[in-house]
């Protein structure tokens, strides 16, 4: 298999098809943050709520391509659940991960360390990390 | 016109592999262009218009003669052409300068949403600041400006009338020449976007009788940083300058200036001496190779491409009955980010996404497009392996559940 076709396979096209946590929620407890890649039209909506220091709850919504858009669902999955501090490592793992910087390997990422197959299509590491940057953002909002 | 031949003026195609298929977001550059680039540079890499030495004057020589070829690559007066840094600075010029000064908010502007983000943003400007009207063209059902539609919005209160002569994202030609005759009918001055038809087609502003026309260099196969505005000599002489500073000012006093002639009051700061001399080599180069042959050769290659892409299931084109090189396509299904990186594995560089141009993008309802855009340097392998690649592109998606 080429590197597109084990990107494909993998984690993507389920989360694509069938994405968790999507759709957003009228609730104020939420921290939204919308991020959009003007140039490639992909728009990524997420909000998360953090409770006693849990994320509680992570939900995605928005337009974009198949690594845009699964990389949400799965983002919302491997967070969803996670104490505040250790969600704000994975994110930040994830995003060194693909940017090719160093990252600390001993953070599981789980099913997002598939997106480490990004790296090799440079052109696409927005797309893969718009919505963990959103996320970083309702973080940050708290 | 030979583009086997074509092609071995043209550094970056020495890998054979390679597919450019983006022309219409910037084209290739030729030696000869290069090698202008590098004369200017290693021989004469002064400043214009100011040394009183020898090497000035040799550089002010080439930089002025490219203004003079540019003028009659467009059949203008010399002193209507002014350097900018794109089309992009120089349809914001036109906005800025005249808009801002002659428009008021009983006045209109006729844009559409055919424009590149260029032509539209910079008009969207004055009306916010002046609360003249903008109004659209209604578009036809393929996405066209007709006379017809365009007759249905021009009217007294008509001001300017701001489109583009060929369409970045649909490859169409407007009828510009009619709509500039109907403009002037009512008073309007006509500012046109020629960035994608320069490059591609003879223009002759005497004959279009357009009051201003823009053009970029980096699409004609000239360098990047290089733009063209011309503006007819009455209209230039009678607008401001935007930019203030040197070389386009005559006598400076403690509160107030006087400004040179057109086009140097438009033209402060060290222009791009290098650019504008690259831009007349690749006018040369156009001129040697001949504009027609130019757009029947893209024209052809678009024919064939957009006749077999027919026989691909799955495949949705926008733009079938376009006049140009231009190909607006999407895979159906699958989001032309994606697609897009599938051609990159074949080496085929081509554009997914907005091209600048979000309006036709939301007028098409899709969330972006592939687009392929040929010109001199494509051959029928290109068209044929582009074919190939959309087939098993295709084919590789709906394996995966696209």
């Amino acid at each position: 298999m080429n590197n597109l076709e084990i990107l494909y396979r993998q984690v993507i096209m389920d989360h694509y098809k069938n994405p968790r946590n999507k759709g957003l929620l009228n609730d104020n407890g939420y921290k939204t943050i919308h991020i959009k890649n003007p140039t490639c039209g992909d728009d990524i909506t997420v909000q998360s709520l953090v409770e006693d220091g849990i994320v509680k709850d992570v939900r995605h919504d928005g337009t974009g391509c198949s690594i845009c858009c699964s990389s949400a669902s799965v983002m919302s999955e491997t967070l969803k659940g996670k104490k505040k501090e250790d969600a704000k490592k994975i994110a930040e793992t994830y995003i060194n991960m693909l940017t090719n910087k160093e990252y600390d390997k001993t953070v599981d990422l789980e099913e997002a360390v598939v997106y480490q197959g990004v790296q090799k299509f440079p052109a696409r590491i927005k797309c893969a990390s718009i919505a963990w940057k959103a996320f970083e953002g309702t973080l940050e909002s708290e | 016109m030979d583009p086997y031949k074509l092609k071995k003026d043209f550094p970056v195609l020495s890998d054979e592999t390679l597919i450019y298929l983006d022309t219409a977001a910037s084209s290739l550059k030729p030696n000869q262009v290069i090698r202008k680039l590098d004369e200017y540079y290693e021989k004469y890499s002064v400043n214009v218009h100011r040394g009183v030495y020898n090497l000035s004057y040799v550089a002010t020589e080439m930089y002025e003669e490219s203004r003079k070829k540019v003028s009659e690559f467009i059949n203008a007066d010399f002193n209507e052409i002014i350097f900018t840094r794109g089309a992009s600075s120089a349809l914001n010029l036109v906005a800025s300068s005249y808009g801002l000064n002659n428009l008021s908010s009983t006045d209109e502007i006729i844009v559409s949403e055919l424009e590149h983000h260029s032509q539209v943003l910079p008009w969207q400007n004055v009306s916010n600041i002046t609360k003249a009207k903008l109004i659209y063209v209604p578009l036809n059902k393929e996405g066209r400006i007709t006379i017809e539609n365009f007759k249905k919005v021009l009217n007294k209160n008509t001001k300017v009338v701001a489109l583009n002569y060929v369409s970045n994202v649909m490859g169409y030609i407007a009828p510009i020449k009619e709509i500039i005759k109907l403009s002037h009918e009512v008073g309007a001055i006509v500012s046109v976007d020629a960035a994608q038809a320069a490059p591609h087609k003879k223009i002759d502003v005497k004959e279009l009788n357009c009051d201003f026309l823009s053009f970029s260099g980096h699409k004609m196969l000239g360098p990047t940083g290089i733009g063209v505005l011309f503006g007819k000599r009455e209209l230039l002489d009678n607008m401001p300058p935007i930019e203030f500073g040197g070389d386009m000012n005559d006598n400076v006093n403690l509160y107030e200036a006087s400004w040179k002639e057109v086009p140097y009051k438009f033209e402060t700061g060290t222009p791009g001496i290098a650019g504008a001399i690259g831009l007349g080599a690749a006018i040369d180069y156009l001129d040697n190779v001949g504009l027609d042959e130019i757009a029947k050769h893209e024209y052809e290659l678009k024919e064939y491409t957009v006749n077999k892409l027919k026989e691909i299931d799955d495949i949705i084109i926008y733009n079938e009955s376009a006049e140009t090189g231009i190909i607006s396509f999407n895979i159906d299904g699958v989001h032309p980010h994606d697609a897009v990186t599938f051609f990159d594995g074949d080496n085929i560089c081509m554009r997914a996404g907005h091209h600048c141009a979000q309006l036709i993008i939301k007028w098409l309802k899709v969330p972006a497009t592939l687009r392929v855009s040929y010109y001199l340097y494509n051959t029928v392998e290109d068209c044929d392996k582009f074919i190939e690649s959309v087939k098993n592109a295709r084919d590789f998606f709906k394996s995966v559940g696209f």
